[in-house]
């Protein structure tokens, strides 16, 4: 049986931004501010819901920064957690469907 | 250094207006002695226009943005244009007297992610309140919002601001703002209205309760860090700018007139004739502004109070240059350290142009 996939989505419990190639992010229920690297942005920026991390560590990450895939893993899961941990980043083994914008 | 000096650091660099100004109307329910807008309501703009800003807003990266009045929500269509701008993703803060703020309202603005609500309280007595506002009940009516705001977990924030009826009351009113469990600033400066009229600066508290208001732990911190005069003047705060109007904040208005700052009337450009990129970078008005370091202000620029003066340059403007000194800010660089600006040592100076102060 294959590993589970990881997918990601962003929560829409938050204000964010781009700053050139930085992420600004503030969760609306704690006011947590973080600020993602360009890295960081790729990976929030393909956070829809429907792409496997893993593919978005292949065709993105290690596609613009030249890492090996083992590393931009191990990374990407730190970030990840890191965000899940604040509920900025929803994550779970299945896509996640869209979640419903504010009315 | 903080994320938030970071962000500021990196939008000033980039040139990117990260904190915006709305105000939506400047029509309002109440009739405050000191406010510093009339009640015009003519030629708003309309919803499509407003969302059509905010979205431009948004392209440009702006993250913070302040929805106010005017009421805004004498518009039927405010909340509306606060969920377009959280659909946008941006960090809202809802600038009102929310006395139009029921149980439905605040369940709305929770729903919604509404980062805070601003309310101004001038006293903890009703008859001081009202009598500022010139609307009876109406800080029973505040109040009440609060209470809903909070009881919905909505992040709320009392502004009190003090002027000669209230001037005794900033404790009294801090206590409450502890009592119901929200945020608290104080502000004891009353500027001159949009149009040039300065009679509202005659509301001012005095000399002395100012000196007062900067001597409160409750309202300053450390007095004496926030009092103590600072001498050292390095090129970093030379090569700096007075403060982030038309860097990385811009104000627009309910007609769609883009200025540097809600109290900086200089206009920039309409957003009925050009967007909103094309004013940020391009006007003629926002290039001057941020050519002028503090280096380049002939007065300020060598004066004792240039490390921490809180001086605004829309204040200046108003007063005839922005470049120049602002009296208000030199009155209150004066009263917390005792010790006069450049400006009000310099031979052209005379104590009757300071008509903001009233002597004790």
């Amino acid at each position: 049986m294959p590993p589970a996939e990881t997918y990601l989505a962003r929560s829409t419990d938050i204000a964010a931004r781009k700053l050139g190639d930085e992420t600004v992010i503030m969760s609306t229920v704690d006011s947590t501010i973080f600020m993602l690297n360009p890295t960081g942005s790729i990976i929030w920026e393909a956070a829809d819901g429907n792409t496997p991390l893993s593919r978005i560590i292949e065709e993105r990450v290690c596609a613009e920064f030249d890492v090996p895939v083992e590393q931009a893993s191990a990374d990407a899961q730190d970030f990840v957690d890191q965000l899940a941990k604040h509920a900025i980043l929803l994550v779970s083994d299945e896509p996640i469907p869209p979640v419903k914008e504010v009315p | 250094m903080s994320l938030l000096e970071e962000m500021n650091q990196k939008a000033t660099a980039q040139g990117i207006p990260l904190s915006a100004h709305i105000d939506i109307t400047w029509r309002c329910n109440e009739r405050c002695v000191h406010c510093y807008l009339d009640h015009d309501g003519k030629d708003e703009m309309s919803t499509a226009e407003i969302k059509d800003a905010i979205r431009q807003l948004a392209d440009c990266g702006t993250f913070f943005l302040s929805i106010s009045g005017g009421e805004p929500l004498l518009r039927r269509d405010c909340f509306e244009i606060l969920e377009y701008a959280r659909e946008l993703r941006f960090n809202v803060k809802l600038k009102t007297n929310a006395v139009m703020i029921g149980a439905k309202e605040a369940a709305r603005l929770k729903k919604m992610g509404i980062e805070q609500v601003q309310i101004s309280i001038y006293s903890h007595r009703p008859e001081i309140h009202d009598a500022i506002t010139k609307v009876p009940g109406s800080l029973r009516r505040s109040l009440e919002a609060i209470r809903h705001l909070t009881a919905q977990g909505v992040k709320v924030s009392i502004t009190n601001v003090l002027m000669k009826q209230n001037a005794a009351n900033g404790k009294a009113v801090q206590q409450l703002a502890r009592d119901m469990g929200v945020e608290f600033g104080i502000d004891p400066i009353i500027t001159p209205m949009l149009n040039g009229d300065w009679s509202t600066t005659n509301l001012w508290i005095s000399r002395k309760e100012l000196e007062e208001v900067f001597r409160t732990e409750d309202f300053v911190g450390n007095v004496g860090e926030f009092c103590a005069p600072v001498s050292n003047v390095d090129d970093n705060v030379l090569d700096g700018y007075s403060c982030s109007a038309g860097h990385t904040l811009a104000y627009i208005s309910p007609t769609g007139d883009v200025f540097p700052c809600v109290q900086f009337p200089m206009p920039c450009g309409s957003l009925r004739q050009k967007t909103f990129r094309d004013i940020w970078y391009r006007s003629e008005q926002l290039t001057e502004l941020r050519s002028v370091h503090v280096r380049d202000l002939p007065t300020c620029s060598h004066c004792s109070h240039t490390a921490y003066c809180s001086r605004c340059p829309g204040l200046a403007y108003m007063e005839g240059s922005m470049r120049g000194p602002s009296s208000i800010d030199c009155a209150k660089s004066e009263a917390r350290t005792g010790i006069p600006s450049a400006w009000q040592l310099s031979p052209g100076y005379s104590s009757s142009k300071l008509v903001q102060i009233r002597l004790a």
